[in-house]
């Protein structure tokens, strides 16, 4: 590094330089992979579908239908959310699919799959895609524990409103040692997404059985 | 063959960037709760401060001494972020596991201080070793590290490793006959683990050669050691 002492532009150059091509370079990835990525994740998410629906459901080869809707403040993006109802053959719907948001996790929004039978009882929740703390906040995953299985059951009312919480604020949902936020995050968008759901049930199925009635015809 | 030999010994003990220069220690601290996670961020680890001692290295003779940090800074941060992009499409398993430990490698200031003393200075060949010597230094304190706070912490070794190895079986984890306790898994344990680490080093080193600590010696601990 015994570079000569350079002149002040010559060095502005260099560092534009590096920074030109640190930016072409990290451009370049991310259009070289965002697609895959994009395509990954939809597969995930396919492969995943069902695992949150009661098991004597899985079997019956019912066909999700895909709706999509958008609430930012209760599905907790302001993209476009999935949304499958799975229905018979004839339009009578058996389970909502919601492919929420939690937007306030530690590192990044946390995108789960919420599993509702028709009449809002959580028949299964599971975490898609996040970025929590490993060892800590990680433990949402089913394969590292079985915190996330707390949810099978749960409706609105069930707990009360106010339980609806981790018990570090007075709520009947574990906390994760070391890792509040995370629980605190996903607890409050399992709530938002029943909320949405009750909300909207109706539409929902309406818009299933027209989707179903047109894919027929 | 010296030279190679020398830049090995390095960065596995003589100059371990986790037990001697204590450097990298936000990870190292955080994740370490098991032996699993300390080997995968290891491994991540090791990956990145290769690639970027390659590319640091490679460009070495167009850096200034007075913008080189903020120039380093740049490239790793940039490596960082493509390779976490490209594994994440190309390599969509090993992302699942590995991708959470991706970004935190980015605060790891080991890995600008091979840049700075070694991939800036030396011929790309050696860097890359130098590069792959201190990040498998790092990767042994990791996992080392990680099965002590299991082991202490949660009385199972390898829990979870079966993960990293993609089966979803937990042939690999030993479940010991205690329960252990909390405080080794939570952060107060990972310094006492990382003490423990350390005074065996110095133990090991001073048995060598008594006459030199590992750690640069304040003039009082040097006036207690002579008798």
């Amino acid at each position: 590094m015994d570079t000569p002492k350079g002149s002040v532009a010559k060095t502005l150059m260099l560092v534009g330089f590096f920074a030109a091509a640190a930016a072409v370079l990290v451009a370049g990835s991310y259009e070289l992979s965002h697609e895959r990525i994009a395509a990954n994740e939809r597969e995930a998410l396919l492969r995943n579908l069902y695992s949150v629906l009661d098991p004597d459901l899985r079997d019956r080869g019912l066909t999700p239908i895909q709706l999509t809707v958008t609430d930012r403040a209760l599905l907790g993006s302001t993209a476009p959310t999935d949304v499958f109802v799975v229905a018979t053959d004839d339009g009578r719907p058996e389970a909502v699919i919601f492919v929420s948001t939690a937007p306030d996790g530690y590192n990044a929004p946390i995108r789960l799959l919420v599993g509702l039978t028709p009449d809002g009882v959580l028949t299964g929740v599971r975490v898609l895609s996040h970025r929590e703390t490993p060892g800590l906040g990680d433990a949402i995953e089913l394969r590292k524990s079985d915190w996330i299985l707390q949810f099978d059951g749960k409706r609105l009312g069930e707990p009360p409103e106010p339980l609806w919480a981790v018990d570090k604020d007075g709520g009947v949902f574990d906390a994760l040692t070391g890792a509040t936020v995370t629980p605190r995050a996903i607890v409050r968008a399992v709530r938002n997404t029943l909320v949405y759901f009750e909300r909207h049930r109706d539409e929902l199925f309406a818009a299933a059985r027209e989707a179903a009635r047109e894919a027929r015809d | 063959m010296d030279e190679i030999r020398r830049t090995l010994n390095d960065g596995l003990w003589t100059s371990n960037p986790a037990l001697v220069q204590l450097l990298g220690l936000c990870p190292l601290l955080a994740i370490t709760t098991t032996a699993a996670y300390g080997f995968a961020l290891g491994v991540a680890t090791t990956a990145v401060l290769v690639v970027s001692n390659l590319v640091i290295s490679a460009v070495r003779r167009a850096l200034v001494p007075v913008v080189r940090i903020p120039l380093f800074v740049l490239i790793i941060a940039s490596l960082v972020t493509c390779i976490d992009l490209l594994t994440n499409a190309f390599l969509h398993e090993l992302h699942e596991v590995l991708g959470l430990f991706i970004p935190l490698i980015v605060t790891n200031c080991a890995i600008l201080a091979q840049a700075e003393t070694v991939a800036s200075r030396r011929p790309v060949a050696i860097s890359a070793l130098s590069g792959f010597a201190a990040g498998l230094g790092f990767l042994i304190v990791l996992v080392a590290l990680g099965a002590l706070r299991e082991i202490a912490g949660q009385g199972t070794l390898f829990a979870g490793a079966a993960l990293l190895l993609g089966e979803d079986s937990d042939r690999f984890t030993i479940e010991l006959p205690f329960d252990g306790v909390l405080a080794a898994v939570l952060p107060p344990g990972a310094f006492f683990g990382l003490a423990v680490l350390l005074a065996i080093r110095n133990l090991l080193v001073r048995e060598r050669d008594p006459s030199r600590l590992p750690i640069a010696e304040e003039p009082a601990t040097a006036a207690e050691r002579t008798p």
